[in-house]
């Protein structure tokens, strides 16, 4: 066991945890941050994706000994009213259907979009290609994301 | 489950009395604990202004004196968007505006809620009447209310948008004002339900009520739970199937940081009588409890355990009332062997399952004959969001809490498993991440009481996805062959087809082509198995509509036809001069699908580098054509360009999320019959997770995908499966134009030679 101090979404978390604990089960055992998923714990499904220092990674394989003072952003803090551009694109284009990756969907999205702030179907596919959505909501998570891109 | 097709639509005498007798009762499911279901202020996507007291109306319904309303849905969700269509059903005939409607998922209670069960696409259809009969009874209720405070005739009064008018004088009142007083009104025995041409709320999108809790991460799933000082579980289960446990030694896990306990469950005792979704290949397990997720992972991989392979043996089953002793054969079992078994038993004659007059001699006599053989592996449901459950078991009873199908066909187990009378064990439904057939077997549920009963704390059961892909329940392993006959003037005079799989057959003897073909012959063949298979969306249709349509697509070409014109001319036959009197489709209506994709496709135009394949399917009640378009990369990888589809569901009472539900569909059934395949060696799957088991992914999905509905006022059918499993047909055939050869096993990826991608 050991202490981490972490900033995430914007507020310093003291952390008492294994060195090797993922972020993925700090977020959501210590820090009661659910809305990061657990989806495979190999970095293969993104249901675990989270932005550290704003690029998108992938919180089961992120230890919390490795974070030191990088920011993290999970899906509770991509905005405060829940109104980021991509949130709502994916409402208006009502994405979801289980909605189980969808969070992971959206801060890898949202990721992107900070980077490359209006991105062609072929770099929408790249960046997303990580991510799996076992429902098929593909077509609308890419007509999404050009929702969010084109509101910028 | 499709072959059940129950109609389990309650009577509208019974179902209105169970209404009213369960008034008052409702909120008490929902006190006791903390619970992870969310706060309906947003409900419908915007804030509402939440009352201060709530009046019942009935079961399904309260209505706040500020003329806001609570809508209960009846049934779990697992994504295919119940939990809006639904109360549109009920706000529909209440006639309340759908911006005051909140939606919350009903308590389990199977006497108020009937059959509160998510599968067999069978949720809207069976739905249909009853909660369209709630709002209208509510809507009748509050009309009287309205007429006694007003000493008018009730017939003078109409409703809007949640308002009551009487029509002479012009007065109104809101729901909300005479919410209090309709709760002492008599349940009407009989309402007049709206006609579709006076639908406002229905046919009309809306959009997903949970939507902004989605995209916020609101804890909404069973994995989510929370619950003050609850203990986190997890269970290894043998590696392989064909295997049991034997001993173990904790001493190490015991040691680990973080771990409260280590010990073993048996989930069925051995005189428990299964019934027909409590399908467990490993019901003796070892479970490691715990402080945290990671401690309980890490002690998990420390346990010592020895498994030892069984022998041959058997259980006693119930299924629906059929009693029976299921036999489990022992083995490690193995793809390779599988596949020679199926090769063996298709060359042999099956069991008759239909015949229509005389295929020997029409065979013999044929101008023309072809024969073709498809298979399918084994596929893991793979849901999102992995098995988990929640329990606190005491000895005043047992709350448990998670993601499941059909909490009625768990519920007896879980009591069994406890010693509890079933009374004493509630279950609360929450949000499925995924379910695909997966979650009816919720065995996972009873391994939750039994631990939490055994710690004597509140504990959530979580499978890690190694645990989920490898513990059973798979879509099973199929073959198929086909046999048609031509005469000289190209018409089909002859079908026969015979399938089985490993362990049960696929095959549906009374739909298409049956019907539309003089003689006509269905036989099945079956091989046991100790690997469980269960229910996996459209279950053997997902295999039969693709090769049937593939076949078909092949019949065709060596008739030298239209491959649409040619099932237009079998399904004319089958309108107008069928043939044996079970056909299990509505052949106007399949015709109805493949003309209006025909039409919809611009079929029949050509395209530079494009690859067109079509398919049409009936089953779960609903009609489904596709037309895929293929196209090839620069580095000959094949995507699916373009899908155009036309589905008959009758009324669609949520066309946007309708739509959503086939583009899922198409995107599931491309990725699975181009990448989908569970394997085994020695018993054990060859995959455990997203590294080895292909998902599709964005960049293999379908660029674009059109949705069109065949527009008539025929009661509503489900959407969740029909569309799915006709997408293995239309890509096969497609592939057939890009390659230029035929794809007879699934997944397309490695029917040899290879493609590439």
């Amino acid at each position: 066991m050991a202490k981490y101090t972490l900033n995430i979404n914007g507020k310093i978390h003291e952390v008492e945890a294994d060195p090797s604990t993922p972020m993925l089960w700090v977020l959501r055992d210590h820090l009661n941050l659910v809305g990061t998923k657990y989806g495979c714990g190999i970095a293969q499904c993104g249901s675990c994706t989270i932005h550290l220092e704003g690029t998108a990674t992938r919180a089961c394989m992120l230890t919390v000994a490795s974070v030191g003072n990088q920011s993290i952003t999970t899906i509770e803090g991509l905005s405060e009213e829940g109104d980021h551009p991509v949130q709502k694109a994916w409402l208006e284009v009502d994405v979801p259907q289980c909605g189980y990756c969808q969070a992971g969907q959206i801060m890898t999205a949202s990721a992107l979009l900070e980077k490359n702030p209006s991105p062609s179907d072929e770099e929408i596919e790249m960046a997303m290609n990580g991510n799996i959505c076992r429902c098929g909501t593909y077509t609308r998570i890419k007509k999404a994301v050009k929702l969010a891109a084109g509101s910028k | 489950m499709s072959q059940q097709n129950e109609n389990n639509t309650i009577g509208r005498r019974a179902f209105l009395r169970n209404s009213s007798l369960a008034g008052g009762g409702l909120i008490l499911g929902f006190s006791w604990l903390n619970s992870c279901k969310p706060k309906v202020a947003e409900a419908v996507g915007m804030e509402i202004e939440m009352p201060e007291e709530w009046y019942e109306i009935n079961s399904y319904l309260k209505i706040g004196e500020n003329g806001v309303a609570t809508i209960y849905c009846p049934n779990p969700e697992f994504g295919q968007g119940v939990m809006t269509s639904m109360p549109m059903l009920v706000a529909e005939e209440l006639d309340i505006a759908w911006e005051k409607v909140m939606v919350e998922i009903a308590p389990y209670d199977a006497e108020v809620y009937g059959r509160q069960f998510t599968g067999g696409s069978q949720g809207i259809r069976t739905r249909w009447e009853g909660l369209r009969t709630v709002g209208a009874s509510a809507k009748q209720m509050l009309k009287e209310a309205a007429a006694k405070q007003w000493e008018v005739p009730v017939s003078e009064i109409s409703t809007a948008d949640g308002v009551l008018t009487h029509d002479p004088t012009g007065n109104t009142l809101g729901y909300g004002d005479v919410a209090s007083a309709a709760m002492e009104i008599t349940v009407p025995e009989e309402v007049t339900l709206k006609s579709p041409k006076e639908f406002k709320i229905i046919s009309n999108s809306k959009k997903n009520v949970e939507g902004k809790q989605i995209v916020t991460g609101k804890p909404m799933f069973g994995v989510d739970y929370q619950y003050e000082g609850a203990l986190v579980a997890m269970a290894a289960h043998p590696p392989a199937f064909g295997l049991k446990l034997k001993s173990f030694d904790a001493t190490q896990a015991k040691s680990m940081p973080g771990i409260v306990d280590v010990f073993q469950i048996k989930t069925y005792a051995d005189d428990y009588q299964r019934n027909f979704f409590d399908t467990n290949a490993f019901t003796d397990l070892v479970v490691v409890v715990g402080k945290s997720t990671w401690e309980v992972m890490n002690a998990k991989k420390k346990l010592d355990v020895e498994w030892e392979p069984f022998a041959d043996y058997e259980y006693s089953a119930d299924r629906f009332g059929n009693k029976s002793q299921v036999k489990v054969p022992s083995g490690l079992e193995s793809t390779d062997a599988h596949y020679a078994k199926m090769e063996e038993l298709a060359a042999k004659p099956g069991q008759v399952v239909r015949k229509d007059g005389d295929p020997d001699e029409a065979f013999k006599k044929a101008a023309k004959v072809i024969e073709r053989s498809y298979t399918c592996p084994f596929l893991a449901h793979n849901c999102m969001e992995p098995m988990n459950f929640f329990a606190h078991v005491t000895d005043d009873g047992a709350k448990l809490a998670g993601p499941l199908q059909a909490p009625m066909l768990i519920e007896g187990a879980i009591a069994a498993s406890l010693g509890l009378p079933p009374e004493k064990v509630d279950i609360e439904m929450t949000r499925m991440g995924g379910g695909f057939g997966r979650r009816a077997y919720a065995h996972y549920a009873v391994e939750a009481g039994l631990i939490s009963k055994k710690v004597k704390a509140p504990v959530k059961l979580v499978y890690s996805r190694e645990d989920d892909m490898t513990f059973g329940i798979y879509r099973p392993s199929y073959q198929a062959t086909y046999r048609a006959a031509l005469d000289e003037n190209n018409n089909l005079v002859a079908f026969h087809v015979k399938a089985g799989g490993i362990p049960e057959t696929p095959i549906f003897a009374d739909r298409f082509p049956a019907g539309a073909v003089d003689n006509y012959m269905a036989e099945q063949w079956e091989h046991n198995s100790n690997i469980t298979i269960g229910a996996f969306r459209a279950p053997r249709s997902n295999f039969m509509a693709g090769v049937e349509q593939a076949f078909l697509d092949e019949v065709a070409e060596l008739a030298g036809k239209d491959p649409i014109a040619f099932r237009l001319e079998l399904l004319d036959r089958a309108m107008t001069n069928p043939v044996g009197e079970n056909n299990d489709y509505e052949a106007d209506r399949l015709a109805g699908v493949l003309k209006l994709v025909r039409d919809k496709s611009d079929w029949g135009t050509e395209k530079q580098g494009v690859f067109r394949g079509v398919a049409a399917y009936f089953c779960h009640n609903t009609y489904a054509a596709h037309v895929i378009d293929v196209v090839k990369a620069n580095d000959g990888t094949p995507r699916v360009e373009n899908a155009v589809c036309a589905m008959d569901c009758g009324i669609v009472v949520n066309p946007d999320a309708a739509a959503n539900m086939c583009e899922g569909g198409i995107v599931d059934g491309v990725g699975n019959a181009m990448y989908g395949g569970l394997t085994f060696r020695d018993g054990a799957t060859q995959q455990d997770n997203f590294d080895k088991y292909r998902i599709i992914r964005h960049s293999e999905a379908p660029k674009n995908i059109e949705v069109h509905f065949v527009q008539n006022e025929i009661d509503p059918t489900g959407l969740g499966e029909p569309p799915f499993p006709p997408v293995m047909g239309a890509l096969a055939n497609a592939l057939y134009k890009a390659e230029g050869r035929r794809f007879y096993n699934q997944p397309f990826i490695s029917d040899k030679p290879e493609l590439i991608g």
